[in-house]
């Protein structure tokens, strides 16, 4: 007896479609797993489980599924290249870093403190007063943020 | 019936299945930390993490596991975004960082282009001064300006820039150690124990066959 049966939805989402059933119109994956982008869920059943994601986004609210989604899927993009640090990597390289740019801003006050202080001292008579300071130089600037190698980073 | 003179192994206790010798789960989940696993197999389940693990050479399993369950406690922590919301909060502290890090060094520049003379060095206040108040005035630590109340301020800057200035003015060596082992979370095991190793062409070069679960 079909009687009883959904009717079908136009095209199935990729997530019904990685897993071989029916599509229907109140499917859960469908609003953020389209059919023209079937690696998204591909990564995430392959990461999570599609049991597992269905299981998170029924304990967030509906306005904030499409962020769960996507950080879902930018961590299983993550651990499918990284498979034995996956996203912690990634955290210990920004904590690595940002270590780095303190300690880089830490000296430049210091220096900075110090010419300060200079002119508040200085005597006017002429004599240089500052010493040759070692510079240690600093970052050279380029882009640390830029570790999300792997895929565009969900969230600006 | 083959036993075991260990007690099971914390995945095979929440499995309710007999604890194998060769159970691939137990050199990473012992019987006294059986919330370990019980995260990682909420978030990823336990056969996908057999195949994670499947693909590993043995001895990247125990970062694997770890990693692993650190990111299954974040997520449950925070459904919506798990640890992608600290990496997004790392990246925000780290764009500040390079904010503070140009005005310093643009001022620094001020006082340099102007020469290292008596008169340069007040030439270059006079040049700065309009200035001063507004870039000295930037905290240090602090991260910059509303930073100072986010829930995980206080666990990535520490709370004494003196102590850290003479620390490092002491020629001792900054020790990137306390930062890098801060935790997101103070239950959370450090990070500092995800030590990035190289990948090292494996001697041996075969992964060891690890039955599924």
């Amino acid at each position: 007896m079909k009687s009883h049966q959904e009717p079908r939805s136009g095209s199935s989402c990729a997530a019904c479609k990685l897993l071989k059933r029916r599509c229907t119109p109140t499917c859960q994956f469908a609003p953020y797993f389209r059919s023209d982008e079937p690696n998204k869920f591909a990564k995430v059943h392959k990461v999570f489980g599609a049991s597992n994601v269905s299981k998170i986004l029924n304990e967030v609210p509906e306005q904030q599924r499409e962020d769960a989604v996507s950080s879902l899927v930018y961590e299983a993009d993550v651990r499918l290249r990284d498979p034995v640090y996956g996203c912690i990597g990634a955290i210990a390289s920004l904590q690595k870093k940002m270590v780095e740019l303190q300690h880089d801003l830490i000296l430049a006050r210091a220096r900075l403190a110090y010419y300060v202080d200079q002119t508040v001292l200085f005597s006017g008579d002429g004599v240089n007063m500052c010493p040759v300071i070692d510079m240690v130089e600093a970052s050279n600037g380029q882009d640390c943020l830029s570790f999300d190698h792997f895929s565009q980073f969900p969230f600006p | 019936m083959a036993s075991s003179s260990n007690s099971p192994c914390a995945a095979c206790k929440f499995l309710r299945r007999k604890c194998q010798p060769e159970c691939v789960f137990a050199p990473y989940f012992p019987p006294d930390q059986p919330q370990k696993f019980a995260n990682v197999h909420k978030v990823f389940g336990a056969s996908n993490v057999t195949k994670l693990l499947n693909e590993l050479q043995p001895h990247q399993r125990e970062d694997a596991v770890n990693s692993l369950a650190y990111e299954a406690d974040m997520r449950l922590r925070d459904p919506v975004y798990g640890c992608v919301g600290v990496i997004s909060l790392l990246q925000h502290q780290l764009r500040q960082l390079q904010i503070d890090l140009s005005c310093a060094k643009s001022e620094l520049s001020k006082y340099q282009n102007l020469g290292i003379t008596g008169h340069g060095i007040i030439a270059a206040a006079n040049a700065a001064n309009h200035h001063h108040q507004q870039n000295l005035g930037i905290n240090l630590i602090g991260g910059g300006v509303g930073s100072r109340d986010h829930p995980f301020h206080h666990q990535f800057f520490p709370s004494n820039q003196q102590q850290v200035i003479r620390s490092f003015d002491g020629g001792n060596a900054y020790d990137a150690g306390n930062l890098l082992a801060m935790n997101v979370s103070a239950s959370i095991g450090q990070l500092s124990q995800f030590q990035q190793s190289k990948a090292t062409g494996a001697a041996d070069g075969m992964r060891t066959p690890v039955e599924p679960s």
